[in-house]
């Protein structure tokens, strides 16, 4: 049974055009266009101050766009005739009143769109703290302010969906259970944005990435297509005859390219297939390295130009 | 994919999902109205700080009328001619005014401080609304607490005078009801002004610190003004308009609440300002 849907989930995209928007002479987004798409998790990367939490503020309506726009189902946010029905947000879990106990909190936002109170039971309910109703949001862990966060978002059974860095400072067992959330949240059909400045959370959350650096759009690409790209399976390879070896490989239909040492990096055949090539050509393999380009890697390299503060070191 | 094309808000998607009832399509204003009671009473700190209010200002009543037949006794005739008994057991108005200044500030300034605010107008994004609903709010609970708290203070400060034998007033007296009443909507006036600098300044110290400045500071150093401006301090909040407290008839203020009605306009002149400003900035 589903505890969340209370009817017909009400499916918009996030059409994101040409946003802008400066503080005095920092632009902070810049003519940042994307759009979320019902049905799938779309991932929001950048690294710390992209303009990732700016961007959600200006689609919520919370900060005006110097330009451009941000609409939901093609309305601006303040057109939305009852906001919670259509968009649910956890931008930040802290902004709870630590004396109101969670029940009241919720109640208070139920309230205000005219959902039913049987709602805020359902919701907390779906997010696990129906023991905790009674307690004050002040006592409560950061995990249990992120659900608390989360239930609000799920009250008007929303469908679009959006989240502010959702596992920043969770435990692993949290972070597990937000992932499988918010998998559970596109696959009822909900557009869901989560933004993140770990690529590595993203893989195995979203099917989508928008990837920004100082504003700027830098990627906005299928998942599959980013590790398609990114991280597919490299493998290194030590021999004797690196150039040999070389000519078949590539004659075999692989890509080969000059790595660190006179080593070769081979993408396009397997460990086992290269190994098996290199023995029929009595050539001596001293290594064979399946590469994990790792994602995080992948996202640092698309990234590095547009990082704010680099550390000392680098 | 035609599934996802959905741009138009009116066209839900159908699914097979169990009846039930439809979302709601619009927001009456009641409904923020009562969605700031459910926060407003939600809060313990809120029934803390009405109890305070009543402690504190029957306290005062009962502290500043305690000796007053001594001191009534050692008074002159001309004196005892402006012997105001009312006005004597409502200037608890004084601490009440800046504890229902807190509650007023607190309603804007708690939401900012924990970031709530983000949440409340992602829910109400109509600015003007939300805003409008917290005025009618702290003016609805700064107009009953006020007027509980005066007539109270005057029935409690009347008794006491009594039982010490020095001229009183009753409720019918000429004057009287009006002084109450008034110090009823002086307190209300007091707290729209709070929740406007609550949401000018954004944090409670700053708009509580202002505020004492306009109650307490600017009227002690009342002396100090240029001439020019002093016609401002006939509608200055603890100096002109708390006129409206007064039964004996002051030479200087012959209608009491006109100077009470320049200070609601000032009220107005800076809660005008509030609006605007919660609607221009991001939050
Ligand atoms: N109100 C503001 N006034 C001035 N500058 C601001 C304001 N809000 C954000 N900024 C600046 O905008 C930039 C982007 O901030 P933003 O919070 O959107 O980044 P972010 O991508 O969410 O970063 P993080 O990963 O650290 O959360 C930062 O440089 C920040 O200093
Ligand atoms: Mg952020």
């Amino acid at each position: 049974m589903n505890l969340l849907s209370s009817g017909p989930v009400r499916t918009h995209r996030i059409d994101v055009r040409g946003l802008t928007k400066k503080y005095g002479p920092d632009t902070v987004v810049d003519d940042l266009s994307f759009t979320v798409e019902p049905g799938h998790v779309t991932g929001f990367l950048g690294p710390n101050g992209a303009g990732k939490s700016t961007t959600m503020k200006m689609i919520l309506g919370l900060a005006t766009p110097t330009q451009g726009s941000a609409t939901i189902g093609g309305l601006d946010y303040h057109d939305l005739p009852v906001p919670l029905v259509h968009v649910g947000a956890l931008l930040d879990a802290g902004a709870v009143h630590g004396s109101r106990t969670a029940h009241d909190h919720l109640l208070a936002l139920a309230v205000s769109n005219g959902l039913p109170a049987a709602r805020v039971g359902a919701v907390l309910e779906r997010t696990g703290l129906t023991s905790v109703a009674g307690k004050h949001a002040g006592q409560f862990s950061l995990g249990m302010r992120q659900r608390l966060g989360i239930a609000a978002a799920l009250l008007g059974d929303p469908g679009v969906l959006i989240f502010d860095e959702p596992v920043n400072g969770l435990d692993p067992e949290g972070i597990r259970w937000i992932r499988g959330f918010m998998r559970s949240l596109a696959h009822e059909g909900r557009a869901v944005l989560v933004s993140s400045h770990l690529m590595s959370e993203m893989a195995q959350t979203a099917d989508h990435l928008v990837v920004i650096g100082r504003g700027r759009l830098i990627a906005d690409t299928s998942m599959n297509d980013f590790m398609a790209a990114n991280s597919e399976g490299t493998v290194l390879v030590r021999c004797s005859e690196p150039e040999v070896l070389a000519r078949l490989l590539t004659a075999a239909g692989a890509t080969v390219r000059d790595g660190l040492e006179s080593s070769l990096v081979v993408a396009g055949l397997t460990g086992a297939e290269i190994g098996r090539l290199a023995a029929y050509n009595d050539i001596v393999l001293s290594e064979l390295a399946p590469q994990q380009a790792s994602l995080e890697d992948a996202f640092m390299e698309l990234t590095k130009d547009s990082l704010e503060y680099l550390g000392a070191t680098s | 994919m035609t599934r996802f094309t959905t741009t138009q808000l009116t066209t839900a998607q159908p699914t097979t999902a169990q009846p039930t009832t439809a979302p709601p399509t619009t927001m009456p204003f009641t409904r923020t109205v009562h969605t700031e009671w459910v926060k407003f009473r939600s809060l313990r700190s809120t029934w803390y700080t009405l109890a305070g209010l009543a402690l504190a200002g029957l306290g005062i009543t009962a502290l500043a009328l305690g000796s007053v037949g001594a001191e009534y006794a050692d008074m002159t005739a001309a004196e005892r001619m402006d012997w105001d008994p009312t006005n004597q057991s409502l200037t608890t108005y004084l601490v009440a005014q800046l504890i229902i200044g807190v509650l007023g500030i607190l309603v804007i300034t708690s939401e900012y401080a924990t970031g709530l605010i983000q949440t409340s107008l992602a829910a109400t994004p109509r600015r003007h609304r939300l805003l409008a609903a917290k005025a009618v709010l702290v003016t609805a609970v700064a107009a009953v607490a006020g007027q509980a708290l005066m007539f109270a203070s005057f029935f409690l400060g009347q008794a006491m005078l009594g039982a010490q034998g020095v001229p009183n007033a009753s409720i019918g007296d000429p004057g009287v009801l009006s002084a109450v009443v008034g110090g009823g909507v002086y307190l209300a006036a007091i707290s729209l002004l709070a929740l406007a600098l609550g949401v000018i300044l954004r944090a409670t110290a700053g708009a509580l610190a202002t505020l004492v400045a306009i109650i307490f500071l600017i009227p002690g150093f009342a002396g100090l003004f240029p001439g020019w401006l002093g016609w401002l301090l006939d509608f200055w909040p603890t100096l002109g308009a708390a006129e409206v407290l007064t039964t004996v008839p002051n030479p200087e203020y012959p209608a009491p609440w006109l100077n009470l009605a320049g200070m609601c306009l000032g009220v107005a002149a800076t809660l005008t300002v509030a609006f605007v400003l919660f609607r221009r900035r991001d939050v």
